[in-house]
């Protein structure tokens, strides 16, 4: 790569910074060059995100109609996935799995929300408070 | 500790390894740091899962730099890991007291300051802290184009975060770097090295043969899969350019690295090499352009077979640059 064909697309997923990489001037020497973003790869992130999103709005959906306990909405939103929180939380995926039924949420002790609360970066008393609300 | 340069890199390991060994007394560039270490590979993981997708890797595991840089060059390196999370924090405040810099591992997403949209569950990220005021830590983060201040709140939360790859709060930090070094023996054994992960383990996935086998899995997309499809190329795409690859999955920077080593020891052959692999890492971009273009393409058929030949094209022609370096490394040892 050019320096001159270092992408400059002012990706917003760079969050106004630039990153590093390397290409070579006109007598084909390498040096380090910034980019302020490359529209195909921000495509791809944005891709990404636009997916999680998608499936915390379909579980937060879920937790409105009481189909579904927050927890799953609350995983999407927070980056997560079955396979990712069950080894942030060191719990099963099929008891994860298990706290996304609204009843099985509402009977959990405060030891298990803990681990929930420590995940996703919450205070435990928020997870207790969801305990009540919709019963 | 105030003499320290923050230097930007492209990737944080590399970052961090060339910020230790310079701050020791051992000027070293990023790519230098980089090819030494023999940090250029390719893995296609299936077993792993991000996101639901398999892990494709463009270079060594994470650690894997540190461990064989420090090694190869006979410097002494400490390195802990705590299972007290307080006991963790104090010695990293003792370490900086006495004015050292450390090396940490931690995770990407409980750091405020990267942006929103690049902070995913990644663990093995690796930055420096060299100094500490009030309560906050100055942090050098090698991504980053300037220095960085965290809250030690979000410090501790990082270095102690949980899941794949957990950092257990790892610091590191060098003791002695020697400053004789026989760079023609190093090159020699890091090129060598770089070109057995390559291009000769007996394995399907790595290296040469990950290329090819991720090549022969893009051919057999199903195109009704549409929304499958596009999740997956798009994900090459990121594990490629997104995380701190200095651009083409880190063939740009092993293509500087072999400049820079070619010029030290006055190697024709090198040079050649590096202009060659500027070259393939030109073919990279343009896969990861290609794959995008399918991705975005609404109501005509992408063409798999013609993006997965591309792909097949850069691993013949890593091949053929592997055993061209490993003949030359071999030559004279």
């Amino acid at each position: 790569m050019k320096l001159d064909d270092v992408p400059q697309d002012s990706s917003s997923t760079y969050g106004g910074h630039c990153k590093l990489l390397y290409a070579v001037d006109e007598q084909g020497h390498y040096q380090g060059a910034q980019s302020a973003g490359w529209d195909d790869e921000a495509y791809s992130t944005r891709l990404a995100l636009a997916e999680l999103d998608r499936l915390a709005t379909e579980a937060e959906e879920g937790w409105r109609s009481g189909e579904l306990s927050p927890l799953k909405s609350l995983m999407y939103r927070y980056r997560l996935d079955e396979p990712a929180l069950a080894q942030v939380t060191g719990l099963w995926q099929w008891r994860i799995r298990r706290h996304f039924r609204p009843a099985i949420y509402r009977r959990l002790g405060a030891a298990v929300l803990a681990r929930y609360a420590v995940a996703f970066g919450l205070p435990l008393a928020q997870l207790i408070s969801y305990q009540k609300d919709r019963s | 500790m105030s003499s320290f340069q923050h230097q930007q890199s492209a990737h944080c390991e590399s970052g961090v390894l060339a910020s230790l060994l310079t701050h020791a007394g051992l000027p070293m560039s990023e790519p230098m740091a980089f090819g030494l270490a023999s940090g250029l590979a390719f893995a296609y993981l299936p077993i792993v899962k991000i996101g639901g997708m398999p892990l494709i890797a463009y270079r060594m595991p994470p650690r894997h730099l540190i461990k064989t840089l420090s090694k190869r060059l006979g410097a002494r390196m400490h390195s802990r890991t705590f299972g007290d999370q307080e006991q963790g924090r104090r010695a990293l405040d003792e370490l900086l007291d006495a004015g050292r810099l450390a090396g940490l591992q931690s995770s990407v997403f409980w750091l405020p300051y990267f942006p929103p949209e690049m902070r995913f569950h990644f663990n093995a990220h690796n930055l420096l802290a060299y100094g500490r005021e009030g309560n906050e830590y100055l942090i050098s983060d090698p991504v980053f184009e300037t220095p960085m201040r965290c809250a030690a709140e979000d410090l501790h939360k990082a270095r102690f975060a949980k899941g794949a790859l957990a950092a257990k709060g790892l610091m590191y930090w060098f003791d002695e770097v020697p400053q004789e070094q026989d760079w023609s023996r190093l090159v020699r054994q890091s090129v060598l090295s770089t070109t057995r992960i390559l291009d000769g383990m007996p394995l399907p996935w790595i290296g040469i043969r990950g290329i090819q086998h991720l090549a022969r899995r893009i051919a057999g997309l199903d195109p009704a899969q549409a929304k499958y499809n596009r999740l997956y190329l798009t994900h090459i795409v990121r594990m490629q350019e997104e995380i701190g690859t200095g651009g083409a999955g880190f063939r740009f920077m092993y293509a500087s690295f072999l400049q820079e080593a070619g010029e030290l020891l006055g190697e024709d052959s090198l040079q050649e090499a590096s202009r060659s692999l500027t070259d393939i890492g030109d073919d990279w971009r343009q896969f990861a352009s290609a794959c995008v273009r399918a991705s975005r393409s609404k109501g005509e058929q992408p063409d798999f077979v013609g993006i997965a030949a591309s792909l097949d094209a850069i691993a013949g022609r890593e091949r053929v640059l592997m055993r061209e370096l490993g003949a030359w490394s071999r030559r004279r040892g």
